[in-house]
Protein backbone atom coordinates (compact mmCIF):
# COMPACT_ATOMS: atom_id res chain seq x y z
CA UNK A 1 0.00 0.00 0.00
CA UNK A 2 1.39 3.41 -0.94
CA UNK A 3 2.16 5.71 1.94
CA UNK A 4 0.13 8.94 2.15
CA UNK A 5 2.49 10.52 4.63
CA UNK A 6 5.32 12.59 3.22
CA UNK A 7 8.70 12.63 4.92
CA UNK A 8 9.86 15.90 6.45
CA UNK A 9 10.71 18.41 3.68
CA UNK A 10 14.35 18.52 4.80
CA UNK A 11 14.64 14.74 4.24
CA UNK A 12 13.23 15.16 0.74
CA UNK A 13 15.67 18.01 0.07
CA UNK A 14 18.63 15.89 1.19
CA UNK A 15 17.50 13.06 -1.11
CA UNK A 16 17.18 15.54 -3.98
CA UNK A 17 20.69 16.87 -3.36
CA UNK A 18 22.10 13.34 -3.21
CA UNK A 19 20.34 12.42 -6.46
CA UNK A 20 21.69 15.59 -8.11
CA UNK A 21 25.22 14.70 -6.99
CA UNK A 22 24.78 11.15 -8.35
CA UNK A 23 23.62 12.40 -11.72
CA UNK A 24 26.57 14.83 -11.92
CA UNK A 25 28.98 11.96 -11.24
CA UNK A 26 27.24 9.61 -13.66
CA UNK A 27 27.03 12.29 -16.35
CA UNK A 28 30.75 12.99 -16.11
CA UNK A 29 32.77 10.13 -14.64
CA UNK A 30 30.73 7.13 -15.79
CA UNK A 31 30.12 8.10 -19.41
CA UNK A 32 33.00 5.93 -20.63
CA UNK A 33 32.08 2.70 -18.81
CA UNK A 34 28.32 3.14 -19.27
CA UNK A 35 28.34 4.71 -22.71
CA UNK A 36 24.95 6.00 -23.83
CA UNK A 37 23.31 4.28 -20.87
CA UNK A 38 24.82 6.96 -18.63
CA UNK A 39 22.43 9.44 -20.24
CA UNK A 40 19.50 7.10 -19.72
CA UNK A 41 20.39 6.83 -16.04
CA UNK A 42 20.68 10.63 -15.81
CA UNK A 43 17.15 11.01 -17.26
CA UNK A 44 15.80 8.35 -14.88
CA UNK A 45 17.36 10.09 -11.87
CA UNK A 46 15.87 13.42 -13.03
CA UNK A 47 12.40 11.90 -13.04
CA UNK A 48 12.98 10.30 -9.67
CA UNK A 49 13.66 13.83 -8.44
CA UNK A 50 10.55 15.05 -10.28
CA UNK A 51 8.53 12.37 -8.46
CA UNK A 52 9.88 13.42 -5.06
CA UNK A 53 9.11 17.09 -5.78
CA UNK A 54 5.61 16.16 -6.90
CA UNK A 55 4.74 13.71 -4.15
CA UNK A 56 6.43 15.46 -1.21
CA UNK A 57 6.90 19.17 -1.94
CA UNK A 58 3.68 19.48 -3.98
CA UNK A 59 2.09 17.05 -1.50
CA UNK A 60 0.48 14.88 -4.16
CA UNK A 61 0.98 11.98 -1.77
CA UNK A 62 -1.97 13.39 0.20
CA UNK A 63 -3.95 14.48 -2.86
CA UNK A 64 -6.94 12.53 -4.25
CA UNK A 65 -5.65 9.28 -5.72
CA UNK A 66 -6.69 10.03 -9.35
CA UNK A 67 -4.55 13.20 -9.28
CA UNK A 68 -1.58 11.35 -7.84
CA UNK A 69 -1.99 8.55 -10.39
CA UNK A 70 -2.12 11.05 -13.27
CA UNK A 71 1.07 12.68 -12.09
CA UNK A 72 2.87 9.36 -11.66
CA UNK A 73 1.62 8.16 -15.06
CA UNK A 74 2.79 11.38 -16.72
CA UNK A 75 6.21 11.11 -15.04
CA UNK A 76 6.65 7.51 -16.14
CA UNK A 77 5.44 8.15 -19.69
CA UNK A 78 7.65 11.19 -20.31
CA UNK A 79 10.65 9.56 -18.63
CA UNK A 80 10.28 6.45 -20.79
CA UNK A 81 9.72 8.51 -23.96
CA UNK A 82 12.80 10.62 -23.34
CA UNK A 83 14.96 7.58 -22.54
CA UNK A 84 13.83 5.81 -25.74
CA UNK A 85 14.44 8.97 -27.77
CA UNK A 86 17.89 9.39 -26.23
CA UNK A 87 18.94 5.79 -26.83
CA UNK A 88 17.75 5.55 -30.44
CA UNK B 1 -5.17 23.00 -14.62
CA UNK B 2 -2.48 25.65 -15.20
CA UNK B 3 0.12 23.28 -13.78
CA UNK B 4 -1.10 20.40 -15.95
CA UNK B 5 -1.10 22.59 -19.05
CA UNK B 6 2.40 23.82 -18.35
CA UNK B 7 3.63 20.28 -17.79
CA UNK B 8 2.14 19.19 -21.12
CA UNK B 9 3.69 22.09 -23.00
CA UNK B 10 7.10 21.52 -21.47
CA UNK B 11 6.77 17.79 -22.17
CA UNK B 12 6.47 18.71 -25.84
CA UNK B 13 9.54 20.95 -25.47
CA UNK B 14 11.56 18.09 -23.98
CA UNK B 15 10.51 15.63 -26.69
CA UNK B 16 11.30 18.13 -29.47
CA UNK B 17 14.73 18.83 -27.92
CA UNK B 18 15.72 15.16 -27.86
CA UNK B 19 14.30 14.61 -31.36
CA UNK B 20 16.50 17.40 -32.73
CA UNK B 21 19.39 16.04 -30.70
CA UNK B 22 19.07 12.70 -32.49
CA UNK B 23 19.38 14.42 -35.85
CA UNK B 24 22.43 16.49 -34.89
CA UNK B 25 24.03 14.39 -32.15
CA UNK B 26 27.61 15.53 -32.79
CA UNK B 27 26.68 19.23 -32.89
CA UNK B 28 24.65 18.94 -29.70
CA UNK B 29 27.44 17.05 -27.94
CA UNK B 30 30.08 19.64 -28.85
CA UNK B 31 27.85 22.60 -27.97
CA UNK B 32 26.73 21.01 -24.71
CA UNK B 33 30.35 20.49 -23.64
CA UNK B 34 30.87 24.25 -23.79
CA UNK B 35 28.24 24.80 -21.09
CA UNK B 36 29.67 25.31 -17.62
CA UNK B 37 27.97 22.67 -15.47
CA UNK B 38 28.83 24.61 -12.33
CA UNK B 39 26.24 27.25 -13.24
CA UNK B 40 23.63 24.58 -13.82
CA UNK B 41 24.52 22.64 -10.68
CA UNK B 42 24.53 25.76 -8.50
CA UNK B 43 21.19 26.85 -9.94
CA UNK B 44 19.82 23.40 -9.16
CA UNK B 45 20.97 23.81 -5.56
CA UNK B 46 19.27 27.22 -5.40
CA UNK B 47 16.02 25.92 -6.88
CA UNK B 48 15.83 22.84 -4.66
CA UNK B 49 16.60 24.90 -1.57
CA UNK B 50 14.01 27.48 -2.56
CA UNK B 51 11.41 24.73 -2.93
CA UNK B 52 12.36 23.42 0.51
CA UNK B 53 11.76 26.88 1.99
CA UNK B 54 8.34 27.06 0.32
CA UNK B 55 7.43 23.60 1.64
CA UNK B 56 8.45 24.66 5.16
CA UNK B 57 6.57 27.94 4.77
CA UNK B 58 3.41 26.13 3.71
CA UNK B 59 3.57 23.99 6.85
CA UNK B 60 3.60 27.22 8.81
CA UNK B 61 0.61 28.65 6.94
CA UNK B 62 -1.42 25.53 7.69
CA UNK B 63 -0.51 25.08 11.34
CA UNK B 64 -3.48 25.46 13.75
CA UNK B 65 -2.22 28.58 15.52
CA UNK B 66 -1.59 30.44 12.29
CA UNK B 67 1.77 31.41 10.80
CA UNK B 68 4.75 31.86 13.08
CA UNK B 69 7.51 34.47 12.53
CA UNK B 70 9.52 31.73 10.82
CA UNK B 71 6.81 31.24 8.18
CA UNK B 72 7.44 34.62 6.60
CA UNK B 73 11.20 34.05 6.91
CA UNK B 74 10.89 30.80 4.94
CA UNK B 75 9.05 32.52 2.09
CA UNK B 76 11.51 35.41 2.09
CA UNK B 77 14.38 32.94 1.94
CA UNK B 78 12.68 31.19 -0.96
CA UNK B 79 12.42 34.53 -2.77
CA UNK B 80 16.06 35.41 -2.11
CA UNK B 81 17.14 32.03 -3.47
CA UNK B 82 14.91 32.61 -6.49
CA UNK B 83 16.54 35.98 -7.12
CA UNK B 84 19.89 34.20 -6.79
CA UNK B 85 18.80 31.83 -9.55
CA UNK B 86 17.99 34.78 -11.83
CA UNK B 87 21.36 36.41 -11.11
CA UNK B 88 23.32 33.21 -11.77
CA UNK B 89 21.37 32.62 -14.98
CA UNK B 90 22.15 36.20 -16.10
CA UNK B 91 25.87 35.66 -15.49
CA UNK B 92 25.71 32.36 -17.34
CA UNK B 93 23.99 33.88 -20.36
CA UNK B 94 26.48 36.77 -20.36
CA UNK B 95 29.34 34.27 -20.37
CA UNK B 96 27.82 32.37 -23.30
CA UNK B 97 27.19 35.56 -25.28
CA UNK B 98 30.73 36.79 -24.57
CA UNK B 99 31.96 33.57 -26.20
CA UNK B 100 29.87 34.30 -29.26
CA UNK B 101 27.19 31.73 -28.44
CA UNK B 102 23.71 33.15 -29.00
CA UNK B 103 20.23 31.92 -29.81
CA UNK B 104 21.17 32.08 -33.50
CA UNK B 105 24.44 30.12 -33.21
CA UNK B 106 23.03 26.65 -33.81
CA UNK B 107 20.08 24.44 -32.88
CA UNK B 108 21.51 23.47 -29.47
CA UNK B 109 21.92 27.09 -28.40
CA UNK B 110 18.53 27.97 -29.87
CA UNK B 111 16.99 25.38 -27.53
CA UNK B 112 19.27 26.36 -24.65
CA UNK B 113 18.38 30.07 -24.73
CA UNK B 114 14.73 29.52 -25.63
CA UNK B 115 13.98 26.90 -22.99
CA UNK B 116 15.99 28.49 -20.19
CA UNK B 117 14.45 31.83 -21.21
CA UNK B 118 10.90 30.52 -20.97
CA UNK B 119 11.80 28.90 -17.66
CA UNK B 120 13.25 32.20 -16.46
CA UNK B 121 9.94 33.93 -17.25
CA UNK B 122 8.25 31.32 -15.06
CA UNK B 123 10.78 32.13 -12.30
CA UNK B 124 9.98 35.85 -12.55
CA UNK B 125 6.25 35.14 -12.26
CA UNK B 126 7.10 32.83 -9.38
CA UNK B 127 8.95 35.62 -7.59
CA UNK B 128 5.75 37.69 -7.70
CA UNK B 129 3.88 34.70 -6.26
CA UNK B 130 6.50 34.35 -3.51
CA UNK B 131 6.07 38.04 -2.67
CA UNK B 132 2.36 37.38 -2.06
CA UNK B 133 3.25 34.32 0.03
CA UNK B 134 5.56 36.50 2.14
CA UNK B 135 2.61 38.82 2.86
CA UNK B 136 0.29 35.91 3.70
CA UNK B 137 3.00 34.30 5.82
CA UNK B 138 3.32 37.48 7.85
CA UNK B 139 -0.32 37.41 9.02
CA UNK B 140 -1.40 36.17 12.43
CA UNK B 141 -4.28 34.18 11.01
CA UNK B 142 -4.93 32.86 7.52
CA UNK B 143 -8.49 32.16 6.34
CA UNK B 144 -9.12 28.75 4.71
CA UNK B 145 -9.72 30.35 1.32
CA UNK B 146 -6.38 32.16 1.54
CA UNK B 147 -4.67 28.93 2.59
CA UNK B 148 -5.90 27.30 -0.61
CA UNK B 149 -4.65 30.24 -2.69
CA UNK B 150 -1.31 30.05 -0.92
CA UNK B 151 -1.16 26.32 -1.66
CA UNK B 152 -1.73 27.06 -5.33
CA UNK B 153 1.11 29.57 -5.22
CA UNK B 154 3.39 27.06 -3.53
CA UNK B 155 2.55 24.40 -6.10
CA UNK B 156 3.40 26.84 -8.90
CA UNK B 157 6.85 27.42 -7.42
CA UNK B 158 7.45 23.68 -7.05
CA UNK B 159 6.45 23.31 -10.71
CA UNK B 160 9.16 25.84 -11.64
CA UNK B 161 11.63 23.73 -9.65
CA UNK B 162 10.41 20.51 -11.28
CA UNK B 163 10.82 21.93 -14.78
CA UNK B 164 14.37 23.07 -13.98
CA UNK B 165 15.27 19.57 -12.72
CA UNK B 166 14.43 18.16 -16.17
CA UNK B 167 16.01 21.05 -18.09
CA UNK B 168 19.23 20.67 -16.10
CA UNK B 169 19.42 16.99 -16.97
CA UNK B 170 18.61 17.40 -20.67
CA UNK B 171 20.70 20.50 -21.39
CA UNK B 172 23.69 20.09 -19.04
CA UNK B 173 24.13 16.43 -18.20
CA UNK B 174 23.33 14.37 -21.30
CA UNK B 175 26.42 13.58 -23.34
Amino acid sequence: MRSRESPHPVSTWLLLLAATACSLVIGEALVVPLGRYAGAVVIAIAFLKVRWVGLDFMELRRAPRPLRRMFEAWSLLICATLIVLYLT
Amino acid sequence: MLVAGDLLIFSMFFIVLLSYRNQEAALFAVSQRSLDQRYGAFNTLLMLSSSLCVALGMKGIRQPGGPSPRTRLYFMSAAVLGVGFVIVKSFEWAARIAMGQTINSNDFFMFYFMYTGIHLLHVLVGLAVLTVLCVVGGRERVEPGTVRLAEAGGIYWHLVDLLWIILFALLYLLK
